[in-house]
C-alpha cells in the first residue's frame, strides 16, 4: 500500500495496532498475561517512568495486549489516542477524574444507560462533583445549564434504553461555546454507525463489554482522545495544563500535544485509581472487533425486521426504534446513523406489567439477562429487574413503565428471533 | 511541496538518512518536551547536538551543548528547531551558512515557517514542519501505539527490534543493521 491510501473500516478492525509479535512472530496479538516488563537498563527504567520513552512498566498503566486494543479502537474512531481500562464505568471515572475538581459540575443528557446516572448521582456526589442533567431533545436546555464551574458535557450517541438519537454536532457547538469538552459515550452505536468525533466530540467513551467485544465474554472500557480540545486555551483543566509536581514539573498538554488528554488519563487517572483491563479481556475484545462490520451492519439488519414485525403486532402498543420510519428520532438516525439505528430498542406490550413477565418468561431463543450488544439476543423488563427499586412516576420517567420490554437484538436468524417472539406473545396475551 | 501533509515515507526515509542532529533550542530542564527529544532521538543512535547558549559546555540529557550552529564540530545532517515560529527563519540562514550544509530541517510541532522553509528548499535542504522527531520515530517503529497512540500505520510485517534491549523498535529500513 502506498502512504497516502486510507484504508477502510474492516481493514482497520482487523489491523489497525496490530502487527506480527518482533520476536516470536505470533500473527495473532498474543496474551502478555504478565504483571511486569523488564528494563532493558537503568536508563531505560528511568526515561520511562519519566514519560520520556515509550514502553512498558507494569499491568496497572499499559500492557501490550492492552495496547494494541488501544489503538485499535482510536483508530475506529478517528481519535489520536485510546486507554482501554476495566469497563465502561472504569472509562467514565477515570475521564471524570481527569477533568474535574471538587466544586465541579457537568451537564449530562437525562437518557442515559441507568447505570450511568447512579455513578454520576450517587458515587460522583462523594468527590464533590454535581451532574445536571437536561433532556437530550432540548439543545436551550444545555445552553441554560452551563455555569462557569462547568467542566464538561456527556451524552450518549445513541441513547440506551430507548434507541433514541443525540444531535451531537448541535450538542457540539454548545459545548464549544462554552469552552468545555464534549463527552460521548458510543457503546450503543459503535464507530461502525456512527463516529462521534466527526461531528465535533472531544472525547468518546465506550463500553467495550457491549457490540465492541460483542460475545457477552468480556468485560472493558475504552476512552479515545479526540486530539481537538485546546486544553492550554482554556486553562481550566489543571491535569493538563498545569506542572505535574509527580512528574518533575512536565505540563502534559505541553508534552504530548494531541493525545495529552489520552496520556493524562493513563498516567494520572489509572495508575492512581487502578481500574486497568486484564490482558485476556483485551485479547478477547480484540478478537471480538475484527468481526466488528458484518456484525453490527447484521445486528441492525435483524432489529429493523424484528421491530417491523412487532410495530404491526395487535399485542404491541408501541415500538421506540429509530429506524422504523414514524419514529420521533428517525430523521436524526439517519443523519448519524445511516448504515442502521443500533440493535437495543423497547417496545410496549398491551397487558401491563403481568403481560411482560409473561413474555420475558416464556421466550425460548431470547436471554432473560441484563446485559445488551451479545451475538445471542437478550431480553429484559426494567420494570421487574433493573428498575424495580423506583417507584411507579420514577419508573416511568426512566422510560421503564409497567408495559415496557427492551431487546438487544443478536445475530441469529431474524425469522427464528420473530418466531421467538411471536409464541412469547400469544403465551402473554392468554394469562 | 506541499507542508500540511507528510507522506509516511517522505518522513521515514528522512529520518533514516540523518545520522548527526544539532536541537536548536534544546532545554536542560527534564521537563521540557525538547529534552525529551534530545534524550530519546539519542537512545535511538542518533548523535545528537543540543544547541543553546545558555548551557553551552554543559551536556543535556548525556549530550555536549553548543552555544550555536557553527560551534558544533562535525557536520550536521539534520537541525531540529525548537523555537518560535519567528525564529525559525534565522535558524534557517545559520543553517544555510554551514559547510557543508545539512540535508534536512526540522521544525517542531507549532513551527511552521513557510518563507524560511522554502528558502532552504531552494538549496536542496529537505523540510519538515509543525511534527515532532520523537513522534514520528515512535509512530512509524510502532513504539507509540505501546501508549495507545493512533500510528496510522498497518503493516504485516514483524516489528524491528533496535539496539540491545527489548523495549526498542527501529525502522524496518534499519532491521538489519548493528
Ligand atoms: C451505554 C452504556 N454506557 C456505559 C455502560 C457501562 O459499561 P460497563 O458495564 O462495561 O461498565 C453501559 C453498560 O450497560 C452502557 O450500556
Amino acid at each position: 500500500m502506498t502512504s497516502d491510501h486510507q484504508p477502510g473500516f474492516s481493514t482497520l478492525a482487523i489491523h489497525a495496532g496490530a502487527q506480527p509479535d518482533p520476536t516470536t512472530g505470533a500473527r495473532v496479538t498474543p496474551i502478555y498475561q504478565s504483571t511486569g516488563f523488564v528494563f532493558d537498563d537503568v536508563d531505560h527504567a528511568a526515561a520511562l517512568f519519566g514519560l520520556q520513552s515509550f514502553g512498558n512498566i507494569y499491568t496497572r498503566i499499559g500492557n501490550p495486549t492492552q495496547a494494541v486494543l488501544e489503538e485499535r479502537v482510536a483508530a475506529l474512531e478517528g481519535g489520536t489516542a485510546c486507554l482501554a481500562v476495566a469497563s465502561g464505568h472504569a472509562a467514565q471515572l477515570i475521564v471524570f477524574h481527569t477533568l474535574m475538581e471538587p466544586g465541579d459540575e457537568f451537564i449530562a443528557a437525562r437518557q442515559l444507560y441507568g447505570g450511568s446516572v447512579n455513578q454520576f448521582t450517587h458515587s460522583f456526589k462523594k468527590f464533590g462533583w454535581t451532574a445536571k442533567f437536561v433532556d437530550m431533545d432540548d439543545i436551550s436546555a444545555f445552553e441554560k445549564a452551563v455555569t462557569p464551574r462547568t467542566k464538561a458535557i456527556f451524552i450518549e450517541s445513541l441513547a440506551n434504553p430507548g434507541g433514541r438519537v443525540s444531535d451531537i454536532a448541535a450538542i457540539a457547538a454548545v459545548a464549544k461555546r462554552a469552552g468545555v469538552p464534549l463527552i460521548v459515550d458510543n457503546t450503543m452505536a459503535t464507530p461502525y454507525l456512527c463516529r462521534p468525533i466527526e461531528h465535533g466530540a472531544n472525547i468518546v467513551v465506550h463500553s467495550l463489554t457491549k457490540f465492541m467485544g460483542g460475545h457477552g465474554n468480556s468485560l472493558g472500557g475504552a476512552i479515545v482522545d479526540a486530539g481537538n480540545f485546546d486544553w492550554s486555551r482554556e486553562g481550566r483543566y489543571p491535569a493538563l495544563c498545569e506542572p505535574r509536581p509527580d512528574y518533575s514539573g512536565m505540563v502534559l498538554h505541553e508534552t504530548f500535544g494531541n493525545f495529552a488528554f489520552a496520556i493524562a488519563c493513563r498516567v494520572l487517572g489509572l495508575r492512581d485509581l487502578g481500574p486497568c483491563i486484564s490482558p485476556f479481556n483485551a485479547f478477547q475484545i480484540l478478537t471480538g472487533i475484527e468481526t466488528l462490520p458484518l456484525r453490527m451492519q447484521r445486528h441492525c439488519d435483524n432489529a429493523l425486521k424484528v421491530a417491523n414485525y412487532l410495530s404491526q403486532h395487535g399485542e404491541v402498543e408501541w415500538v421506540n426504534y429509530a429506524g422504523l420510519p414514524g419514529d420521533r428520532h428517525h430523521g436524526l438516525a439517519q443523519t448519524y446513523l445511516p448504515k442502521g439505528a443500533g440493535a437495543v430498542f423497547t417496545f410496549g406490550v398491551k397487558g401491563g406489567y403481568e403481560a411482560g413477565v409473561a413474555v420475558v418468561s416464556n421466550v425460548k431463543l431470547f436471554s432473560h439477562l441484563a446485559n445488551i450488544g451479545d451475538t445471542r439476543s437478550l431480553i429484559i423488563h426494567p420494570a421487574s429487574t433493573t428498575h424495580r427499586q423506583l417507584s411507579d412516576a420514577a419508573k416511568k420517567s426512566a422510560g421503564a413503565g409497567p408495559e415496557v420490554i427492551r431487546l438487544s437484538v443478536g445475530i441469529e436468524d431474524a425469522d427464528d428471533l420473530i418466531a421467538d417472539l411471536a409464541q412469547a406473545l400469544e403465551v402473554a396475551a392468554k394469562a | 511541496m506541499d507542508h500540511d501533509h507528510y507522506a509516511d515515507t517522505y518522513i521515514r526515509d528522512l529520518l533514516d538518512e540523518v545520522k548527526t542532529i544539532a536541537v536548536v533550542g534544546a532545554s536542560a530542564n527534564a521537563a521540557r518536551p525538547s529534552f525529551f527529544v534530545v534524550r530519546y532521538l539519542a537512545q535511538k543512535g542518533y548523535d545528537v547536538y543540543p544547541v543553546n547558549p545558555g548551557h553551552a559546555g554543559k551536556p543535556i540529557a548525556g549530550c555536549m551543548t553548543y552555544a550555536s550552529l557553527g560551534a558544533v564540530p562535525v557536520a550536521i545532517d539534520m537541525v531540529d528547531i525548537f523555537r518560535n515560529s519567528e525564529a525559525a527563519l534565522g535558524v534557517v540562514k545559520d543553517a544555510l551558512a554551514l559547510q557543508p550544509r545539512p540535508k534536512a530541517i526540522w521544525m517542531q510541532l507549532g513551527v511552521r515557517h513557510d518563507e524560511a522553509a522554502a528558502l532552504a528548499e531552494e538549496h536542496g535542504i529537505k523540510i519538515v514542519m509543525n511534527r515532532c522527531p520523537k513522534i514520528e520515530f515512535g509512530r512509524l517503529s510502532g513504539e507509540i501505539g505501546w501508549v495507545g497512540v493512533n500510528s496510522r500505520v498497518l503493516s504485516s510485517k514483524r516489528a524491528t527490534l533496535h539496539g540491545k534491549g527489548f523495549q526498542q523498535l527501529g525502522l524496518a529500513s534499519q532491521r538489519n543493521k548493528p
